[in-house]
């Protein structure tokens, strides 16, 4: 493997580990705030792919499609919430996992019935749709590196709120002890309600800057949801730093075992995963 | 008296196993050529229902939810289908110790790593573990990749040279299969009710306090663990042997979604609802794949149904005293009033049986 | 006083981020003797306790049970040292009976599940040594009983059988008495005086009556620190502790 390939698996792995964090993002503030396991987090991915294929589609614009795209995700994950997760917060997680299963099934068959079964893809939309000359016969995709720009402004932004605001206090408090956030007087509803629709509108919005990237696919949510959880296990609950970290570990480590022992690529993560858990079983940063 | 439901309960189960198992007398006469079709169904409805039971240790009993059951059910399908002669068939004497041993160490190794873990961790090690094995079978060539194994001699049960029981015949496995359930039942009924099951259920109620008093809570844990894993490997089995092939789908987070999907609707914690809740969700399917292609978001809907208005499932309706039905009821329709609206008092199946709530762990 | 005490604070510290819960503790504990500790809301009375029992690890400072530290060892380990606690909150297995509750208790410390499944004689001492704790603290007539059907008070007293069924040598005690009624509470401190012949007691308790009627020491916390520590006759005359602490309840000590 020479130095150039190398540069080009590390770009890829770093890009693909920053898009899992947009998605293990969402799911670890909707585990640490609100308590709730949710397993149609993956169904939300690929709905955010499927809004922005439709739409692009349409109207032969990517980037007005993912503006049209992203308030339709938040509204799904308002009514998501409203109406189901509403009953389960002091409920077992056992109920959570059940219902939100259920709506798996629900949403992947919804997939189905409105676009079919069909692989479908969506072309890298100018002005990104260049590459950049690495060496003689080695390029790199610039929608890749325009990817990983806007996942870590993201990050960035998560980051900031969460260090200097308020409400990143309250999210903090409320990853040690959801207790204390009922007990501090704030209106726990409206938070939840808030957390839930940014994570899905998250993970949405991450299947949507994914799709010109990815085939998309009926079930492509499932397995990124799996691998979402390791990162999330890895980083340890309600951690976004850990979160952070999770993410870019196993987005090195699948882009780079797949490269170097193909055979075992599909285990790698989870390796590093029981490796952990027999250090540190409630993960890196807990 | 813990773990002792009212006497129609017994009547009702007695009943239902009666009629099962007397299928195969008046089957014919009533469902006719359709009849063969209908006892395989009830076959594979018995080895889910032993499979779900092994769940119900875990998720009823201690308190652990593992949605990664599946890994020990495809484990105990797959041992079958490798461990199988190619040109004969393997003897069930040594089969069943087999694919026992195998999913008991699996459970042992994958135990001691997720028993150190709570709650939403559990689940999503469980899970993840799960899927490790799954990709694992599903990508190596020696498993058959994704199109698995075909099993092309179903295991004898053989005395020297004359059979014991002829497997091969569907009536017979049949019954073969309704014994293993039986066997089951009767073992985690024993189990439950001895005073390993009151350490689990102590374990259940406030593990914190378990410690306190000097238990190894999670020694406890493991041994339920390996328990259902052996359980559900040796279900595993028999499924593969029903099917004659052992298949990645079997060991996917799907199949251990499904299996936690007929706990709650046949009623965890109880051990028999899980029998129910097998017979219920396969009926389900089998309906819902008449009615429409579409089928998963009929089921996907009756399992949000099912969560949010019958939490203690089929079992919770005939247990529940004469008098608390009629509430239940009426609960049931104030809270389809307020549009599904559930009051924080359900917080726990158990619950809702006492009549005073558990001690906060 | 020749002895080594039971068990004995050094500089006991507990911090949680920049809130000091426990400061500086130094006490003894004599085998055989009641000791009470007396404290305002927030005095870090509970902390403390929880330090004793090894439940959270202290922040500086070390705690020895007959001379040998209990730093590092789980909760469970110090539970089979002999050292038993009760918690504030009601803690029983609701689904059990109140025979089974003190069964689980007493099973463990005859060598576990396992070692009753053997033995029949080991089951049968399990029984009896449950039955005994039950007639102790006068349960017996409830000893079929669910936990989760009895009264609150018996539920308080079916915790203090449970500890008792684990046969420990020095009990920790928080708040025994809390939430019960009159006629409830004079029962408790009966069955805890008929106690102190055989065990130790640490006690945390706001019933004023109750303390001075059954502590041989008593140790007065506020903000995190040792006050006074001595006899009781000492601690009810001092001056010291009458202006901080007893000021406030001072009806109730004369009532």
């Amino acid at each position: 493997m020479d130095l150039a390939f190398f540069g080009v698996q590390l770009l890829n792995g770093l890009q693909y580990g920053l898009l899992l964090f947009l998605i293990a993002s969402g799911l670890t503030l909707i585990f640490g705030i609100m308590g709730i396991i949710n397993l149609a987090h993956g169904a939300m991915y690929m709905i955010g792919a499927y809004l922005v294929y439709d739409l692009t589609m349409r109207l032969g614009n990517f980037w007005l499609a993912i503006v049209i795209a992203i308030p339709i995700a938040i509204v799904l994950g308002l009514i998501i919430e409203r109406l189901f997760l509403d009953t389960l917060y002091k409920r077992d997680h056992l109920y959570q996992v059940l219902l939100t299963f259920g709506l798996i099934l629900v949403l992947n068959e919804a997939q189905r019935i409105i676009w079919g079964g069909d692989v479908h893809s969506v072309p890298v939309p100018a002005p990104f749709d260049a590459s950049l000359q690495l060496t003689d016969n080695l390029q790199y995709s610039v929608y890749r590196l325009f990817v990983m720009g806007v996942c870590l402004a993201l990050a960035g932004a998560i980051y900031w709120v969460i260090r200097h605001t308020r409400l990143g206090i309250i999210i903090r408090a409320g990853a040690v002890n959801r207790d204390m956030v009922e007990g501090l007087g704030i209106n726990v509803r409206t938070l939840f309600t808030l957390i839930f629709s940014v994570g899905v509108a998250l993970t949405a919005f991450a299947g949507m800057i994914a799709a010109p990237l990815t085939s998309i696919a009926p079930g492509m949510g499932d397995s990124i949801l799996i691998t979402c959880f390791v990162v999330v296990v890895i980083g340890g609950i309600g951690s976004i730093k850990g979160a952070f970290w999770g993410a870019i570990l196993i987005g090195m480590a699948e882009t780079f075992g797949s490269v170097l022992i193909p055979s075992l690529a599909s285990m790698v993560i989870y390796l590093i995963m029981a490796a952990v858990l027999l250090v540190k079983p409630r993960g890196l940063f807990a | 008296m813990l773990h002792s439901y009212p006497k129609r309960v017994t009547f009702i189960m007695l009943a239902l196993t009666a009629i099962v198992a007397t299928f195969p007398l008046w089957g014919a006469s009533v469902f006719g050529s359709q009849s063969d079709f209908i006892l395989e169904k009830l076959t594979l409805m018995l080895i889910l229902a032993l499979f779900a039971m092994s769940l119900d240790l875990l998720v009823g009993i201690v308190g652990l939810v593992s949605l990664g059951h599946a890994l020990f059910f495809g484990l105990g399908a797959y041992t079958l289908a490798l461990a199988s002669p190619d040109f004969s068939p393997a003897s069930l004497w040594w089969m069943l110790p087999l694919v026992a041993a195998v999913a008991a160490v699996a459970a042992l190794v994958v135990g001691v790593l997720v028993i150190r873990t709570k709650g939403i961790f559990f689940i999503m090690t469980t899970l993840a573990f799960g899927q490790m094995l799954f990709y694992l079978i599903s990508t190596s060539s020696f498993t058959g990749s994704t199109d698995g194994i075909f099993i092309m001699f179903r295991p004898s049960l053989t005395v020297g040279e004359t059979a014991l029981l002829n497997l091969d015949d569907p009536r017979t496995f049949f019954y073969f299969c309704l014994g293993m359930l039986v066997a089951g039942y009767l073992f985690l009924r024993w189990l439950t009710r001895s005073y390993f099951g009151q350490v689990l259920d102590g374990i259940h109620d406030n593990e914190h306090r378990m410690q306190a008093l000097g238990y190894a809570t999670g020694s406890y844990k493991l041994i339920a663990f390996v328990i259902a894993g052996i359980m559900a490997g040796i279900a595993g089995m028999l499924a593969a042997m029903q099917y004659g092939f052992a298949n990645p789908a079997q060991l996917g987070w799907h199949t251990s979604g499904e299996v936690l999907i007929m706990l709650i609707l046949g009623g965890m914690g109880t051990i028999f609802g899980p029998i129910l809740g097998a017979f219920a969700y396969e009926i389900l399917l089998f309906v819902f794949e008449h009615l429409t292609t579409h089928w998963p978001i009929l089921m996907g809907l009756t399992i949000i149904v099912a969560v949010l208005v019958l939490p203690r499932g089929i079992a919770g309706l005939i247990t529940a005293p004469p008098g608390k039905a009629e509430l239940l009821k009426a609960s049931l329709l104030r809270r389809l009033a307020k549009g599904g609206r559930k009051p924080r008092t359900d917080a726990h199946p158990h619950q809702a049986v006492m009549p005073k709530g558990r001690a906060e762990s | 006083m020749s002895q080594a005490p039971t068990l004995s604070t050094h500089g006991l510290t507990r911090r949680f981020g920049g809130l000091v819960a426990v400061n500086e503790v130094d006490f003894d504990v004599e085998p055989n003797e009641i000791h009470a500790i007396l404290g305002p809301n927030g005095a870090g009375k509970s902390t403390l306790i929880n330090l004793l029992s090894g439940e959270i690890p202290p922040s500086a400072g070390e705690v020895r049970y007959r001379g040998k530290p209990i730093q590092g060892k789980s909760v469970r380990q110090i539970a089979h040292m002999g050292i038993g606690r009760s918690h504030q909150k009601t803690n029983i297995f609701p689904r059990l009976n109140c025979l089974q509750n003190c069964q689980l208790a007493a099973r463990i410390h005859m060598g576990g599940v396992f070692a009753s499944w053997r033995s029949r004689q080991r089951a049968r001492q399990v029984n009896e040594r449950a039955l005994e704790v039950l007639e102790t603290c006068q349960l017996v007539h409830r000893a079929y009983t669910p936990a989760a059907d009895m009264s609150y008070g018996e539920q308080r007293q079916l915790q203090i059988a449970m500890v008792l069924a684990t046969a420990p040598s020095l009990m920790l005690l928080d708040e025994p008495m809390a939430g019960m009624g009159r006629e409830e509470t004079a029962q408790v401190t009966e069955l805890l005086a008929s106690l102190s012949d055989r065990y130790t007691l640490v006690l945390i308790e706001h019933d004023m009556d109750s303390v001075f009627r059954l502590a041989d020491r008593i140790t007065v916390m506020v903000d995190g620190c040792v006050l006074e520590s001595g006899p009781t006759d000492q601690i009810r005359c001092s001056e010291k502790v009458r202006d901080v602490y007893l000021g406030r309840h001072h009806e109730e000590v004369m009532a």
